[in-house]
């Protein structure tokens, strides 16, 4: 157990302590520095322009999570509702979620020619396709939770005369709320940790995210340890950050979502 | 709602997908002309030392990264179920590699491999550590044991809620039956677990097969051609290098081969569930 504690904080003290020195204190890599260099970060900082990558991937997870919980619930719960009685939202569902079957990697060379061909080669474009792929897997994790409340809710409520979009809105999506969390975390370690996409489709330096940043800043200052280290730093630290808060919930959400 | 949603899915997923399998049987090198060429994409694949290196590669990764991450998984969930303190502070920091981007982290451990174990090496005079492993033969093992690294998280925590559901009871039952040990994990702990391990198997062989991130920041694919998986070089030789329709096919052996994989497991997997059950 100790032994498997050491693999995990290693590797994370060794990169706070190369990215708080300066290259003369390199010669032991593990010791603690005689000097701290928080220019590093400051450095690391303007050489990625990191608020603007920052902003970047902040806008894609962003958007990603909101439309994804609105659009994708909304459509699951007509699916689950509809295809007991319906073959057409029957086939649909099975459609959905066979596309879980299809790897990126599988597509990503005919879809890099249609998004220059429909101009989603940019980060308005990459957003919508984050929530497009998104779609098998939350149908199919929308669909598990949906399927338990029982279709007696509805009635009631239309009873009530509410429209069938009024029952999703005020009975349904409030009560969706552990799968909402279970989606949005795992859309969120999605979108902001995704490299791939943003390789691919954002080839402009002012629309970069913080991965790709990263991609290209190694292949300009391979030599400079330091900078490059705080520059991962700043890097993990918001997801560290957001771990931190939220780890019993996203530790829940993931098991929950991937025991389903 | 659903159908605007489903037909913008058709267009952006299922048609790219369809278009794939369209090209794959045409000469299109991602600009100018082309024709149709059948089948010829395909059998050419059988004899092209790029995409069967890349398939050997990928294979060896995914199966020993797999059964690693299961094995190293399994025992750690086992360890952080029974009664330690802390033990969800443990759980915490265990579950963090998964929260990090998959690139950072082989940027990390670029250095560990290039740097701090060679350091070490020399200072412990152990030759064989003293090199970075990242530009040897065994360049492949540094890519699995970081790719362990970061999805054991994810293994080990699906065996623990695993664990979890696990009536103790059933425990103390067969203690009194005068089971111990070993006996108790072959004959209880396991079997209970069987949907857990499903799920992990396949799970893990889809994401290993798919290696991508971690490859390009630790080797890009070398030395040579020798840690290039199958999706690094659909990657490079379908974009740059003219390979447009040729890696198309890949692709399409690529999906059936993790379709076929998946399927497999699964239908193995869950007759023994039901036998063990």
């Amino acid at each position: 157990m100790a032994l498997a504690m050491f693999t995990i904080i290693g590797p994370l003290y060794m990169t706070l302590m190369i990215a708080v020195k300066d290259p003369s204190q390199m010669d032991s890599i593990l010791s603690w520095p005689t000097s701290f260099h928080w220019s590093n970060f400051s450095d690391a900082w303007k050489l990625t322009n990191y608020p603007e990558k920052f902003k970047n991937t902040f806008i894609i997870t962003g958007i990603n999570l909101i439309f994804t919980i609105f659009t994708n619930s909304l459509a699951a719960y007509a699916i689950t509702r509809k295809r007991s009685h319906s073959k057409f939202f029957n086939a649909l569902y099975y459609y959905f979620i066979s596309a879980m079957f299809i790897p990126f990697n599988v597509i990503m060379l005919p879809l890099v020619k249609q998004a220059s061909m429909f101009n989603l080669d940019n980060l308005a474009g990459i957003t919508f396709l984050y929530i497009i792929f998104g779609l098998p897997m939350n149908t199919f994790l929308y669909t598990g939770f949906i399927k338990k409340i029982p279709v007696a809710m509805d009635e009631a409520a239309e009873m009530d005369g509410a429209s069938p979009l009024q029952v999703f809105w005020y009975v349904i999506f409030p009560m969706l709320k552990p799968v909402h969390a279970t989606v949005a975390i795992l859309s969120f370690m999605w979108t902001w940790n995704d490299f791939l996409m943003p390789l691919i489709f954002l080839s402009k330096p002012e629309q970069q995210t913080l991965q790709l940043s990263q991609y290209i800043f190694q292949g300009q200052f391979s030599t400079q340890y330091n900078l490059a280290f705080a520059s991962y730093l700043l890097v993990i630290l918001p997801v560290l950050l957001i771990y931190i808060f939220f780890q019993k919930w996203i530790i829940a959400g993931v098991t929950d979502g991937a025991v389903k | 709602m659903v159908v605007p949603v489903a037909i913008l899915f058709f267009i952006f997923h299922t048609i790219p997908f369809l278009q794939g399998i369209f090209y794959s049987f045409t000469n299109w090198r991602g600009y100018g002309d082309w024709e149709f060429v059948g089948l010829k994409n395909y059998l050419h694949m059988f004899q092209d030392a790029d995409i069967l290196n890349s398939y050997l590669f990928t294979f060896k990764f995914a199966i020993i990264s797999t059964i690693l991450v299961n094995v190293i998984g399994l025992f750690l969930a086992i360890g952080l179920n029974a009664k330690i303190k802390f033990q969800r502070f443990l759980k915490a920091v265990y579950f963090l590699p998964y929260m990090l981007g998959t690139l950072i982290i082989g940027f990390i451990f670029n250095f560990i491999f290039a740097h701090l174990v060679p350091e070490f090496g020399i200072g412990a005079g152990i030759e064989a550590l003293s090199v970075n492993i990242l530009g040897t033969e065994y360049a492949w093992l540094g890519i699995v044991i970081v790719t362990v690294w970061q999805s054991l998280a994810f293994t080990t925590l699906i065996y623990l809620s695993g664990l979890q559901t696990v009536d103790q009871d059933i425990y103390e039952a067969a203690d009194l039956d005068g089971a111990s040990g070993f006996t108790l994990f072959r004959k209880i702990t396991f079997p209970l677990l069987a949907p857990f391990f499903t799920i992990n198997m396949v799970l893990s062989a889809k994401g290993f097969l798919m290696a991508f991130d971690q490859i390009v920041a630790m080797t890009n694919g070398g030395p040579g051609t020798s840690t290039t998986s199958i999706s690094l070089l659909i990657y490079k030789k379908g974009f740059t290098g003219g390979q447009f329709a040729y890696q198309s096919a890949n692709s399409v052996v690529l999906f059936l081969v993790v379709v076929i994989i998946s399927i497999v497991q699964l239908r193995i997997l869950e007759k023994r569930e039901a036998n063990m059950g």
